[in-house]
Parts: C-alpha cells; sequence; structure tokens
C-alpha cells in the first residue's frame, strides 16, 4: 500500500474549488472560549491532568433502547400507554376492591403473562440492538500509543486527544481532526453516504503546519492544543482554532472527519480525536427513523375503542337495571328480597343509596364485561408479525446467491401492509437496472458507431415479433468480455478508427474522453493493467472506453494528466501529458463537467461533456456541423435506452484563460454565501462557444426478471409509479423495456418543450417563464384528464409522463388534486428528471391524495426521502450502498423479489392479520356476551358464570394458541397460486377481508354464537334434574357446561374459518380443546379453597352425566350452523376470488388454460389498472 | 408459469440428497417454506350437502331418543304458595308469613296421573329467586364450613357473620336463608317415607362441609332468616343445608328435598302436608312442590329433544335447498 503512495502525492488543492488551507481567522473564531464553544482537547495527551478534568464521554455508543437499570420502568411505561393495556391494567387493580367480581389474582395474572411477554420480546429485540453496539464498538483502529508507536485498540476506548491512524476504506471511529494524510498536501477523500446520502467523494485538507507528520515516528512528538465548539449536530460547521508551537492557526469543517464517513482513495490519515461516542456529529444528529404504523393496525385501534363503546354501553345498562332493583328491594320500609338483607348493605347494594351503588357497580361490570376487548390481541399479533418476518426472511426464493443476501425485514410491523400496496413508486437506477454502466454506442462527427444491442432493443424485438440476430457481432466474442465496456464496432476498434473520414474528430472525441473526468487509475504492479476509480459507474465507463479504444489514461499528477494513445500519423503509441489546469465540477444544475487542459502544443484547451438539453444551447456557430445528425442519433439512443452525453471542446485564448482564471480564483476564495453563485457565473462564461463532438451511449443494465415481475405486478392491479432523474426519452423507454408501457396505452405526456416557452427562455424573462409554464401544466393536464374521461368505461390503459421541469408546477398546492387525479386514472406514470425531494413530494403526494397504501422502493441514497415518505419503504441491497436499506422497511437484493414480496408474502400476512383480528373479536365476543346474558338473568349484580379462573385463562390458554397458528401459517391459496393469479391481490389493496362489513359480520357471528350457547346451555340444564341420579344443575354446573361449549365452538369456528391444515394447526386446535378437559381434571383435583365451585366438577358431576356429552354435541354445532350455512352458501354461489382459486385447484383445473383465464379476468371491480396486461397475458397462454 | 413449483422442486431435491437427516432437513425446510404437506379442504357442494344430511341422521335419531326419554319421565307439579294462605291473608300474604303465631299448615292433594317408578324425587322449585346474585354469592365462607368455629376471618358473611359478639355457624346469607318450608306425604293412610339422604353431592359432603363443624348461633338473631339447623348434627350431614347452599344458577330453580323410596301408581293420590314457613311473597316469587321420576338423561325436559329434532331436520332442510340451487346453477364460476 505504501508503496504505491508515491503517484498520489498530488496537490489537488490547486484544481479544486475549494479553500482548503486558506480560511483565516474570522468573526466566529473569537467566540472560542465563550459559552457554546468551550471544548478544548490537548493533543496526543489524552492522560494529561487537564484532559483529564474536563471528563469529555468516552467512545462507547448505545442503539439500545433500554439499559439494565431502566429496562423495569421503561418498557412498563411503554406499555401500558397503549390504551387498552391501559385499561386492563385499570381493572387489575380495581379488582383489588370489593367492586371485584372475581379474584384479584386472577384477574392480574394474564395481564402479567401478556405484558411479561411483550417485555421479553422487547429485551430480545434490545439484545440483538446490543450486540450489534458490542460490534461497533470492538472495531479495531490503530491508535498512538506513545514515543510513535501505534497498536490496534478498540473504538470504545478511544479517548478525546488520542491520535489515531486510519487506513483506506476504513470507517472514521470518531470526529477526527485531521493532521496529514499519505498525500503530500495532506488532503483525504472522503465518502459521506451514510451521513448525508451523497455518493460522491468530499476531499478534506489538513492545516499546511501538520501536513507533515506523515510519518509514525513523527507523531510522537506532536503535541498541539485544540479549542473549539461544544458538540453540535450541524454537519457542515465547525469552528476551532489549533494552538500548535506557540501559534494559533483557525480550523474549520475541512478539517474534520465525520464518525461513520469512510476514507476513500488515500491510504492512510492521521488523526485527532476531537468528539466522541454520543459528541460525534452523526450521533447527535440521528433521529428515530419515522415509526410506521399499517392501516389495518389503525383500523383495528378503531375496532378497539367501538368495543370500548360496546362495554361501556353494556355496563352502563346493566348498572341502571342494577339500580333500580336494588332501589326497588326495600320499597316503604318493606324489604322485598329479603335474603339478600338489603337494610344492612354495604354502600354497594344499598337500596338507600341506588345511585351510588350503580356508580360502583358500573366499574364492577367494566371489569366483568372487559371480556369483550381481546387482552392478548396485541402481544399475539407482534408475536405473529415476528414469525412472519421469519418466515420472509427465510424465504428461500428471495435469497439472492451471488450476493448471499437474504431478503430481510428489518421491521416486523408491516407486513400487512406488503398486502394492500395500491401504488408502487420505484427508483430507476440500480432498481430496475443494475447501476453498472457499459459503454456501448456513441456517434462521432455525424457518423454512429457500436453494433452492441441492448436489453431494451432486445425486448423491444421481442415484442414486435422479430427477434434480433446478434450474428453481427459474432466475430471477436472470444476476447474476455470486459467489465463497463460492450462496445463492438471494428471500424474504430484497434486502432482502425485512424482511416475514417472523421479520424481527427474521432481521436478529439476519444483523448477528450481519456482526459475529462476526475477519474485516479490504479496501476497493477503485476499485469500492468490501469484500473480507476471513478466517482460514479457512468464516468468510470467513458475511461474505460477511452482506454479500449487505445487512449489509455494512465497517471495522474497534481498538475497534469498522461495519456498513452496512438499516434494518427505514425500509428505508434505515444505518451501524452496535458497540463490540468482546472476542473470545473459537475453538479446536479450545471449537468456538465469540464477541465481546462494545456496540450503539448501548448494550446488551452476546455473540455466539455454534459447533457443534451444544457449542451447544445453552449456550441458555437462554427460548431453545429453535425448538430442535426447527433440529435437523430441521441434520439435513437434514448429510444434504446441508453444514457446519453454530449461532448464538446474549445480551445481558449491565453489572454482569454488568464482572464478567466483570474475571476476562477477569485470567485473560489470569496467566502460570501453566494459563491457558488459566482463561480457558477465565471464557469457559465467560459463554456460557451464549444464544437461538437459527438455523443455518448451508456447502457443501464435491466436487473433480472424486471419486465416479468412488472408485469405480475400490473396485472396484480397495482399502480407502477417511475421516479427517475433520467431524461424524458430514455425512462419511456426503460419503460417500455420492463412493460411498463405497452404499445396499446395512450401516452400523455406532460413538458415543458413549447415554442413559446423556448422564446421566453431566451429572453430570460423568469416571471414571466414561470408563469408560462404554469400555464402550460395546467392546460396538459386538463387536457389529459379529459382525454381521460372521455374514454372512461373503455378498456384503454393511459400512461404519463411528466418531467421534473412540469413536475414543479404540478406539484404546486393549486394543481396538485388535479394532477393527482389525472395520475390515479392512470395505469403507469413516469415521473423523468426528478430530483429526490420531488422523489419524496411525489410520495406524499400520492399517500395523502389518495389515501391508500403507498410502497417505495430504491436503492440509492436519493430514495431515502422517498422511503421514509411512503408507507413501506424497500430497500434494494444493492451496489449503492447501505443508505437506503437503513432507512428501509425491508430490504431485498433484487427488484423481481417483489412480486413474491407482495404477492405471496404480502397477501398471506394481510389475510392472516386481517382474519386473525376478526377472529380475536369474534371469539372475546362471544365469550363476553356470554357473560353479559348470564348478568341479565343474575339481576345485574355482577356475579359471573364463570369460575375465576376460567375466566381468566380464557384469552391466554384455550383460544390463543390456534389463533396465533393462523396468524403464522395460514395459507388461503398457496405461494404458486398466488403468483398465477395476480389479481387476488386485489382483496388486500381494497381490503376486501378487513373491510367493516367483514369485521361486523364476524361480530355478529360472535353474538350469534353467545345466543345460542346461552340459551341452549339455559333451556338444557335448568331448572330440571340434570341427571339421573335427580340432581339439579347448579351455578357450576352451568358455569362449566357454557365454558365446555364456548371452548368448543371458538375453535371448531376456527377450523370451520381455515382451510389449511397442517399438523402445527391440527395440534393446535385439538390441543386446546383437550387442554381445556386437562385443566378441568387438574383444577378440581386441587383443593376445594383453591378451586372453589370447580371442585371435582368434571369427575364427579359433568363427565357421568350423559346431558352433558350431549349438551356439548348439540350446542357446538347449532352455534356454527349459522357461519356454516352462511359461508358454504357464499363459497358456491358467490365465492370471493380467492375461494375461486381454491375451486379451480380443487378441481383440478389448474392447468386448463381457458378456465383459469376466465378467473384471471374476472375482477373484483373494473379496473384498467394491470388490464393491458392481463389481456396480453391472455393472448400469450392462447396462442401457446 | 410452472417455474416457481419448478424452483422448489429442485431445492427440495438438493435437500433430499443429503443422505442422513435428509427427512428431519426436508420438513424443516418445508416449514421455513411454508411448504408443509397440508390438508386443504374445500366447502365443495358434495361436501356441503353431505355434512348437512349427516347432521341431520345424527341428530333427529339423537333427539327423537331425547325426546322419548323425557316423554318417559313422569312429573307432576304443584304450586302452593298461593293455596296455602288462608283467603283472609290473601291481599297481604306478607304480613301472614311473618306472624308467627299463625299456624302454617296446609294440604295439598296431588293426583298421580301415570305409574311413578322409584325412586321418585321430590324438588322444591324457588321462582324469581335471586341466589345467583353476588351479595348473596359471596355471604358464605368455606373455610369455616370446613373448619368450624377456629376459622375467624368471615369478613365476607357480612351481615350476617356474628350476632351478640359470638361468631355464626355457618356464616353468611346463604345460610341464613335456608329454605325451611317441609313437607310429609301421605298415601291413603300411611305416610310416604322420605329418604333426606344422599340428596347432595358427595364432594360437597367430603370436602366442603366439616364432619365435625356444628352450628353454632345460627339464627339467633333478631330477624329470623330462614330455617333452623338443629345443633348437634354435623354440618357434613345437614344435607338440605348443603343442597341449599350448592348455588342455582338461575332465579327460577329446583332443589332437591327427598326421594320416596316407593312406586306410585296412576290415580293414587298423595296428601302433601306443607309447612309453609318460607317467605317468597315479598318479592313475588313461587313456590312448587315437584314430584318426578329420572330418566338417563335427568328430569323432564323436553328442550334437548326438541332441539337435536329441530337442529336435524333444518341440517336436512338446508341440504335439500342446497342441492336444488346447485342444480339449477350447475356451473360453479
Amino acid at each position: 500500500m505504501r508503496s504505491g503512495g508515491r503517484k498520489r502525492r498530488l496537490h489537488f488543492s490547486k484544481i479544486y474549488s475549494f479553500t482548503c488551507g486558506r480560511a483565516s481567522l474570522k468573526e466566529e473564531h473569537s467566540q472560542i472560549g465563550g459559552p457554546g464553544f468551550s471544548r478544548v482537547v490537548f493533543c496526543n495527551e489524552p492522560d494529561s491532568f487537564e484532559a483529564g478534568i474536563r471528563n469529555y464521554a468516552d467512545n462507547y455508543v448505545s442503539t439500545t433502547k433500554y439499559t439494565l437499570a431502566t429496562f423495569l420502568p421503561k418498557s412498563l411505561f411503554e406499555q401500558f400507554r397503549r390504551v387498552a393495556n391501559f385499561f386492563f391494567l385499570v381493572t387489575g387493580v380495581l379488582a383489588f376492591t370489593p367492586l371485584a367480581p372475581y379474584s384479584a389474582v386472577s384477574a392480574i395474572i394474564p395481564l402479567i403473562i401478556i405484558i411479561s411477554a411483550t417485555m421479553v420480546k422487547e429485551a430480545i429485540e434490545d439484545w440483538r440492538r446490543k450486540q450489534q453496539d458490542i460490534e461497533v464498538n470492538n472495531r479495531k483502529v490503530k491508535v498512538h500509543k506513545g514515543s510513535g508507536n501505534f497498536d490496534y485498540t478498540e473504538w470504545k476506548n478511544l479517548r478525546v486527544g488520542d491520535i489515531v491512524r486510519v487506513e483506506k476504506n476504513e470507517f472514521f471511529p470518531t470526529d477526527l481532526l485531521l493532521l496529514s494524510s499519505s498525500y503530500e498536501d495532506a488532503i483525504c477523500y472522503v465518502e459521506t453516504m451514510n451521513l448525508d446520502g451523497e455518493t460522491n467523494l468530499k476531499l478534506k485538507q489538513a492545516l499546511e503546519v501538520t501536513s507533515p507528520l506523515q510519518e509514525d515516528t513523527s507523531i510522537s512528538n506532536f503535541h498541539a492544543m485544540v479549542k473549539c465548539e461544544d458538540p453540535n449536530a450541524n454537519l457542515y460547521s465547525f469552528v476551532g482554532t489549533m494552538e500548535f508551537e506557540k501559534q494559533q492557526y483557525p480550523l474549520s469543517p475541512q478539517q474534520l472527519l465525520l464518525r461513520d464517513s469512510k476514507l476513500r482513495n488515500t491510504d492512510y490519515i492521521y488523526g485527532v480525536v476531537i468528539f466522541t461516542g454520543v459528541d460525534t456529529k452523526v450521533i447527535q444528529n440521528s433521529t428515530p427513523p419515522p415509526s410506521k404504523r399499517s392501516r389495518v393496525e389503525k383500523k383495528m385501534d378503531q375496532i378497539i375503542y367501538v368495543l370500548f363503546g360496546v362495554l361501556f354501553t353494556l355496563a352502563s345498562v346493566g348498572s341502571i337495571f342494577f339500580g333500580i332493583t336494588t332501589k326497588d328491594d326495600i320499597n316503604n320500609g318493606i324489604m322485598k328480597r329479603w335474603y339478600l338483607k338489603p337494610d344492612s348493605s354495604e354502600i354497594f347494594y344499598d337500596p338507600k343509596r341506588a345511585p351510588v351503588a350503580a356508580i360502583y357497580h358500573f366499574l364492577t361490570a367494566l371489569m366483568l364485561y372487559n371480556y369483550l376487548i381481546p387482552i392478548s390481541l396485541y402481544v399475539s399479533i407482534e408475536i405473529v408479525k415476528v414469525l412472519q418476518s421469519v418466515f420472509i426472511n427465510q424465504d428461500i426464493q428471495m435469497y439472492y446467491e451471488e450476493a448471499d443476501k437474504p431478503a430481510h425485514a428489518r421491521t416486523s410491523n408491516l407486513n400487512e401492509e406488503l398486502g394492500q400496496v395500491d401504488t408502487i413508486l420505484s427508483d430507476k437506477t440500480g432498481t430496475l437496472t443494475c447501476n453498472s454502466m457499459e459503454f456501448i454506442k456513441c456517434s462521432v462527427a455525424g457518423t454512429a458507431y457500436g453494433r452492441g444491442f441492448t436489453e431494451v432493443e432486445r425486448s423491444m424485438g421481442r415484442r414486435n415479433g422479430s427477434p434480433i440476430h446478434e450474428a453481427v457481432t459474432g466475430g471477436n466474442d472470444d476476447t474476455a468480455p470486459v467489465k463497463g465496456f460492450n462496445f463492438k464496432d471494428e471500424r474504430i476498434m484497434n486502432g482502425n478508427w485512424v482511416d475514417e473520414p472523421h479520424g481527427d474528430l474521432i481521436q478529439k472525441f476519444f483523448r477528450l474522453l481519456a482526459v475529462c473526468h476526475t477519474a485516479i487509475p490504479e496501476v497493477d504492479e503485476v499485469t500492468g493493467k490501469v484500473m480507476y476509480e471513478a466517482e460514479s459507474p457512468d464516468e468510470a465507463a467513458f475511461v474505460i472506453a477511452a482506454r479500449e479504444l487505445g487512449f489509455e489514461f494512465y497517471k495522474r499528477t497534481q498538475t497534469s494528466i498522461s495519456v498513452r494513445e496512438l499516434d494518427r500519423t505514425s500509428g505508434k503509441k505515444v505518451d501524452r501529458l496535458y497540463t490540468l489546469l482546472n476542473v470545473l465540477e459537475f453538479n446536479s444544475s450545471r449537468k456538465r463537467m469540464s477541465v481546462i487542459v494545456r496540450n503539448e502544443e501548448g494550446k488551452v484547451l476546455l473540455l466539455c461533456k454534459g447533457a443534451d438539453n444544457v449542451m447544445f444551447e453552449r456550441l458555437a456557430k462554427n460548431g453545429r456541423e453535425f448538430e442535426e445528425e447527433t440529435k437523430e442519433h441521441l434520439n435513437g439512443y434514448a429510444d434504446a435506452g441508453l444514457r446519453t452525453l454530449i461532448l464538446a471542446y474549445r480551445e481558449l485564448q491565453e489572454d482569454e484563460y488568464r482572464e478567466f482564471n483570474a475571476k476562477f480564483i477569485k470567485a473560489k476564495n470569496s467566502i460570501s454565501a453566494d459563491r457558488e453563485t459566482l463561480i457558477d457565473e465565471v464557469t457559465d462564461n467560459v463554456e460557451k462557444d464549444l464544437i461538437l463532438l459527438g455523443a455518448t451511449a451508456v447502457e443501464d443494465k435491466l436487473q433480472n426478471g424486471v419486465p416479468d415481475c412488472i408485469d405480475k405486478l400490473a396485472q396484480a392491479g397495482i399502480k407502477i409509479w417511475v421516479l427517475t432523474g433520467d431524461k424524458m426519452e430514455t425512462a419511456i423507454n426503460i419503460g417500455f423495456a420492463c412493460s411498463l408501457l405497452r404499445q396499446g396505452m395512450k401516452q400523455v405526456m406532460i413538458n415543458l418543450e413549447s415554442p413559446e416557452i423556448k422564446v421566453l427562455e431566451k429572453e430570460g424573462d423568469k416571471d414571466a417563464i414561470t408563469k408560462a409554464s404554469r400555464a402550460r401544466v395546467l392546460h396538459q393536464i386538463t387536457k389529459g384528464k379529459a382525454q381521460l374521461t372521455a374514454s372512461s368505461g373503455g378498456s384503454e390503459a393511459y400512461a404519463l409522463i411528466i418531467d421534473g421541469k412540469s413536475l414543479a408546477y404540478a406539484l404546486e398546492d393549486d394543481i396538485k388534486s388535479l394532477f393527482l387525479e389525472l395520475a390515479m386514472g392512470c395505469a403507469s406514470v413516469i415521473c423523468c428528471r426528478s430530483s429526490p425531494k420531488q422523489k419524496a413530494l411525489v410520495t406524499r403526494l400520492v399517500k395523502s391524495g389518495t389515501g391508500k397504501t403507498t410502497l417505495a422502493i430504491g436503492d440509492g441514497a436519493n430514495d431515502v426521502g422517498m422511503l421514509q415518505e411512503a408507507d413501506i419503504g424497500i430497500g434494494i441491497s444493492g451496489v449503492e450502498g447501505m443508505q437506503a436499506v437503513m432507512s428501509s422497511d425491508i430490504a431485498i437484493a433484487q427488484f423481481q423479489y417483489l412480486e413474491r414480496l407482495l404477492l405471496v408474502h404480502g397477501h398471506w400476512c394481510y389475510r392472516r392479520i386481517s382474519s386473525m383480528i376478526c377472529y380475536f373479536f369474534y371469539k372475546n365476543i362471544t365469550f363476553g356476551l356470554t357473560i353479559f346474558l348470564y348478568e341479565a338473568s343474575a339481576s345485574f349484580s355482577g356475579q359471573p358464570a364463570y369460575n375465576d379462573w376460567f375466566l381468566a385463562l380464557y384469552n391466554v390458554f384455550f383460544s390463543s394458541l390456534p389463533v396465533v397458528a393462523m396468524g403464522v401459517f395460514d395459507q388461503d391459496v398457496s405461494a404458486r397460486f398466488c403468483l398465477k393469479f395476480p389479481l387476488i391481490y386485489q382483496e388486500g389493496v381494497q381490503n376486501v377481508l378487513f373491510s367493516w362489513r367483514r369485521i361486523i359480520g364476524w361480530m355478529l357471528n360472535g353474538l350469534t354464537s353467545a345466543v345460542i350457547i346461552f340459551f341452549f346451555c339455559m333451556k338444557a340444564l335448568q331448572p330440571y334434574a340434570f341427571n339421573q341420579d335427580g340432581k339439579t344443575a347448579g351455578k357450576d354446573i352451568l358455569g362449566a357446561t357454557m365454558y365446555t361449549c364456548i371452548v368448543w365452538v371458538v375453535n371448531l369456528q376456527m377450523a370451520l374459518a381455515i382451510s389449511y391444515f397442517t399438523l402445527i394447526q391440527h395440534l393446535f386446535i385439538w390441543g386446546s380443546i383437550a387442554f381445556w378437559y386437562i385443566f378441568m381434571l387438574a383444577y378440581g383435583a386441587m383443593s376445594p379453597t383453591f378451586s372453589t365451585n370447580a371442585y371435582k366438577v368434571f369427575v364427579e358431576t359433568l363427565a357421568p352425566a350423559p346431558s352433558f356429552w350431549l349438551i356439548t354435541l348439540l350446542v357446538p354445532i347449532s352455534a356454527l350452523l349459522p357461519y356454516f350455512t352462511y359461508s358454504s352458501l357464499w363459497m358456491r354461489f358467490f365465492p370471493l376470488y380467492h375461494e375461486m382459486i381454491q375451486w379451480i385447484r380443487y378441481e383440478g383445473r389448474s392447468n386448463d388454460p381457458e378456465f383459469c383465464d376466465m378467473v384471471r379476468q374476472r375482477s373484483l371491480r373494473p379496473t384498467t389498472v394491470g388490464f393491458t396486461a392481463r389481456l396480453a397475458a391472455r393472448t400469450n397462454i392462447i396462442r401457446r | 408459469m410452472e417455474v416457481d413449483g419448478g424452483r422448489i422442486l429442485k431445492v427440495s431435491s438438493g435437500a433430499q440428497s443429503i443422505p442422513r437427516h435428509s427427512r428431519k432437513h426436508k420438513a424443516f425446510y418445508q416449514f421455513t417454506q411454508q411448504s408443509l404437506p397440508a390438508c386443504k379442504p374445500v366447502l365443495t357442494p358434495a361436501w356441503v350437502i353431505t355434512t348437512f344430511l349427516l347432521m341431520g341422521v345424527i341428530f333427529i335419531p339423537i333427539g327423537l331418543i331425547t325426546l322419548h326419554a323425557s316423554e318417559n319421565v313422569v312429573e307432576i307439579v304443584d304450586r302452593y304458595d298461593t293455596e296455602c294462605v288462608p283467603e283472609a291473608f290473601r291481599s297481604n300474604k306478607v304480613a301472614y308469613i311473618k306472624d308467627n303465631s299463625i299456624p302454617k299448615n296446609c294440604s295439598r292433594y296431588l293426583k298421580v296421573y301415570k305409574h311413578m317408578k322409584a325412586p321418585i324425587n321430590i324438588y322444591y322449585q324457588l321462582d324469581n329467586y335471586f341466589q345467583n346474585h353476588r351479595r348473596y354469592v359471596k355471604s358464605k365462607n368455606d373455610r369455616q364450613l370446613l373448619h368450624g368455629l377456629g376459622y375467624n376471618d368471615t369478613g365476607s358473611c357480612k351481615p350476617e357473620e356474628s350476632n351478640n359478639g359470638l361468631p355464626i355457624v355457618p356464616c353468611g346469607l346463604i345460610a341464613w336463608s335456608l329454605f325451611n318450608d317441609t313437607y310429609t306425604l301421605i298415601r291413603g293412610r300411611s305416610e310416604l317415607k322420605v329418604n333426606r339422604k344422599n340428596i347432595a353431592w358427595k364432594s360437597d359432603r367430603d370436602h366442603k362441609f366439616g364432619k365435625s363443624v356444628y352450628p353454632f348461633n345460627f339464627q339467633n338473631g333478631t330477624l329470623m332468616g330462614g330455617g333452623k339447623l338443629h345443633p348437634r348434627i354435623p354440618l357434613s350431614d345437614q344435607e338440605d343445608l348443603i343442597v341449599w347452599m350448592r348455588t342455582a344458577a338461575l332465579p327460577s330453580f329446583r332443589k332437591l328435598y327427598g326421594r320416596i323410596e316407593e312406586d306410585l301408581n296412576a290415580d293414587d293420590v298423595v296428601v302433601v302436608n306443607v309447612t309453609n314457613n318460607y317467605n317468597t311473597y315479598s318479592f313475588g316469587g313461587k313456590k312448587k312442590l315437584i314430584l318426578s321420576t329420572t330418566g338417563w338423561l335427568g328430569g323432564k325436559n323436553n328442550f334437548l329433544g326438541l332441539a337435536c329434532t329441530s337442529v336435524g331436520s333444518s341440517s336436512i332442510f338446508i341440504s335439500i335447498v342446497f342441492l336444488l340451487l346447485h342444480m339449477k346453477n350447475p356451473r360453479i364460476l
């Protein structure tokens, strides 16, 4: 590593437009030492007394939610913040008062079980975070141990004042003050993707005075004192001074290396630890990710509130009746129900104070009827979701073998939301495409070169029925493919370009590619081959292309670029040296980059490459010779889905350059706020009158399986929006390539390419442009809408394509609803040229405007906003780093896995969770209502029908395991059928399975069951003799019999509701019922002081009585009869979509194409979305 | 289209190729991939019709058998609470029942309409009597019943926990309100022997009421409740108390009073001498005397039989309707 260092000893500071090392003492430095600027760091002396008294935080970073000490109070607090849990806590506490209708222990134990289950889950999750922390905190870094010795130590042991040595590609362990680097001018490259998501490398430079400290030994005697600002969250500010050898030097952000950024392209740096641990800027900046809750859960909360309403109503009805009967107990001094001794009653039953008694009774009733609220619902759902995520993570078909990356559900909150996605907002680069760029075509001097075919061209060929034969390029396929280079054209390869008509321009063209960039060559010392490190894959592709075509860039020094190229006249390879004068960097507003170089002949050249829309307007009058042809080729390239750049150059006169350089340096050195604008102005003035050379075309390769995946998603009726930074033509063609756009679709374009606006742009009147643009956007939107409404009801599908500039207007408050309406009517929407901010705004618009579930998928840091804004953010754990993954909810390795994630797992999870919640409410209503009905015949006195422990354990033991099993394992249709009939996904989108109708249906089912169970049991048992011995049934027998019936009914109801029985379901359902009998035996065998009226209830009374067994046969079946009749009728005559598929599977007709097709076409509602996709699917099947 | 299945097959065959643990491994693989072998029933018309028919076939006979069992039970019910109040007191029954000076004897004539086979159970039935009232149900002390006077924590018995500073055994409202009407049955000239043993559950006698616990300070208060208890008989042998204290589930209930262990013939007239002590008049309750035999299913209760037959017949009805609908609309999708 060190040996390669010499070629790097460059002074980039000269060519880059930043002011490093030139910082002067500014106003803000005077504040040092004052409030907010009190930090003092003694470099290299972390153990000194002065450092000791300051007691700065250590470098241990903790992301855990709890510590050992805070776990209990904090997690308990979190638990009881939930309304339902709090309610149960209150009733649990009330159970210790005489108000309680049951014993306090039996009330509190289920709550303890539920809460501790949740807490164990929390603890496990926190433990995982702790493990991660330990990993990070125990990373090793070289730190100065004294007298020039560096040794490895753990990150957590770093102290303020330590000097560390960070090697290439390592993360910085703390916020460091850069002292020196392997480069002579003490610069280093830093990748800050983890901080701000920008992928380009940043340059940092140390103070000149410390830059000679380039050896381990030179560090040993280094002593300095740094005074600086206190820890704060501003990533872009740093104010401080360094006192070194009795001199004050100002420090700026330029010297600060932030934790979690990465050292790139630099062998090593030395730095002083300034901020540690929690004081570092990145930790100060960290905010918890927005917590997302699924729609189903929000609705569940509403249902809980409804149930609370029911509970309060029942309790008040009960209290009113209780009050009336209690008041009635003493009438004119005569006791009516004398056996209750109403005259000497405590307040709870006192007829003289009946209203108060009624109010107390209300509390009792709340406690008694709280079985309506499923206490174990939250914890069951949480457990179920965690297990569901485990299944998602385990799915072998979402495992990307090449990169060893399985799907990773980072949060389990949103599983069921995956089954309800209405709109997918997708990034393009890196998501739909691989983000590996291949130089494939170019147009030089009006001639198009490159015979390769792109994926898009192939897929278009396939679609048009004329597959492309690749025989043309078959010739030299034996050479090993070069990564990033897929160019085949014998006319200019192998030096043949010399003989082409415009040889000189071709030479200039490739020379420009070899010179105009910011890549750094790396010569492999064994093979002598040159590799490049570039800021973006596009740039790497250009340099590689230049190398492959004979213009090998091999050396970069501080002021020069060396290229080995073929001499046109001699035909020999010669080394040419270009003196690098200035680099005018690329940024998103300029959309171009230039270098100014002096060639060996002494000419000053400005070489420029940039996007077509900015470049064509900068061409000189005499530079437009090939404009028409180039534009034509550009359109062709865009049609083929390629990324294009225009190359142009210009010669600068010596004095013109001098004038520019003076202005440029002045602009760079200015410290005012509008420095950027000043620089832009200066560069703007020199990048003009360019001479066109040609255009390049780089293919952004589609990922595997993307077209098929999108096709399936469209068939499932999911709207797909692509938000891309690419230009319209490219985007449209990628759209065609990945079957987002189809031939049958009508395209609605919204752009600002009208002659009037162009005229206005030339004039430069900004207000007028804005006004005209807005008017045009509005006009286009209304026109599009009119078209849409005119064809509504027809089967035509529309696609909307809008560019970034228009989008800016379309997202304005007054237009955006109109825009959304238009967009929602279209099957596909493509937003081109959109910025990260616009992506997030569009996501928000869709999310809030439609109220439907949105899913954003992206891989890059520019998608972070979109991912966090959307209901579900999916990160592609691809090549563009981990930023998107870190802010996503679920990470997958390839776009194509989205199909399985949504159509299979999403559908299943949605179905499971919604059925589970419905069932939960059903079982609790059944149970709670029997208690209420019994109350009605016990003069609402608050006496429960069941034994205390029967009550307490209902939710925990006898009815919860089967429902958990359903939540984890149930499948309405198998994965294969989910994918075969994508339209089943609409059940989730339209929320068929969790509609109020269905929820209320289940509640009514619960009501019916409760009524049937109660009245049948009551009528069958009372008041007649109950066994052959002539004994009658008391409260104990009625309670136990009713309870047995309920256990049977709710478990059999589960068995009826699911249509998927594995061993696990059998075990849980039949096991729960069996457990009830075992429990009755065990509990009945305990001493009567504990088991009270359940003592020997099964052995002695129930089991020997035939009527008990007859009742447990009759009542469950009668209670299930209404549901069974309803569901078999509906299944037969009005099947839901999943039921149709069950029919198909059952009848073995899944291979009968016509039959399947009929089902596939049967839509849940008329939807244009995916219609063409389904139509195409049909025609394909028939054709086959 | 079948790519998917193909992929599964390929992978799982890979799993199979591992020789030893292959079965376990395969099961685990299927578990993680959610492709365990499963039974996937579909409610097909054949299934539905068969199920409904089956239910009909099962329930109608059961119902008929049950009905038959219930029909064979002979039951004589006699409501005596109003009749046993002299005409003069009919307008103020409460005064009558509270007045200890008035004799409470009353005779009822029951005609046996059908041969009754021994044992014949004698029940009393109370209506509109809330033995399931929470205050009432709680008002007893299980430990005291089992361990007697030594057990002092009788807070739950309030207001019947002590009298004149002495604890009451058995304490509480339930015991205090013990039913105290008595019946003597006479057939022709001879008294019918009423066996009042074995009317309570064995577990109650053995494990809930103490063998050495005797009534103490019971019904000594100013306000008399119901019946008195013989102070020399341990609680475990006071079976009418045990029966009374096993609280009824609903406001209308029967409790076993005793058994006649001889047959009664049809047209026999049984004279019942009732001592009408128990006050049901203040809360408008009813009192009934019941003589009943039992079948294998218990008392004369037609409900179970009717319910079974109606569930069975409605099942068959549904299956027929379903079949007709199915025939009319043969195409499913």
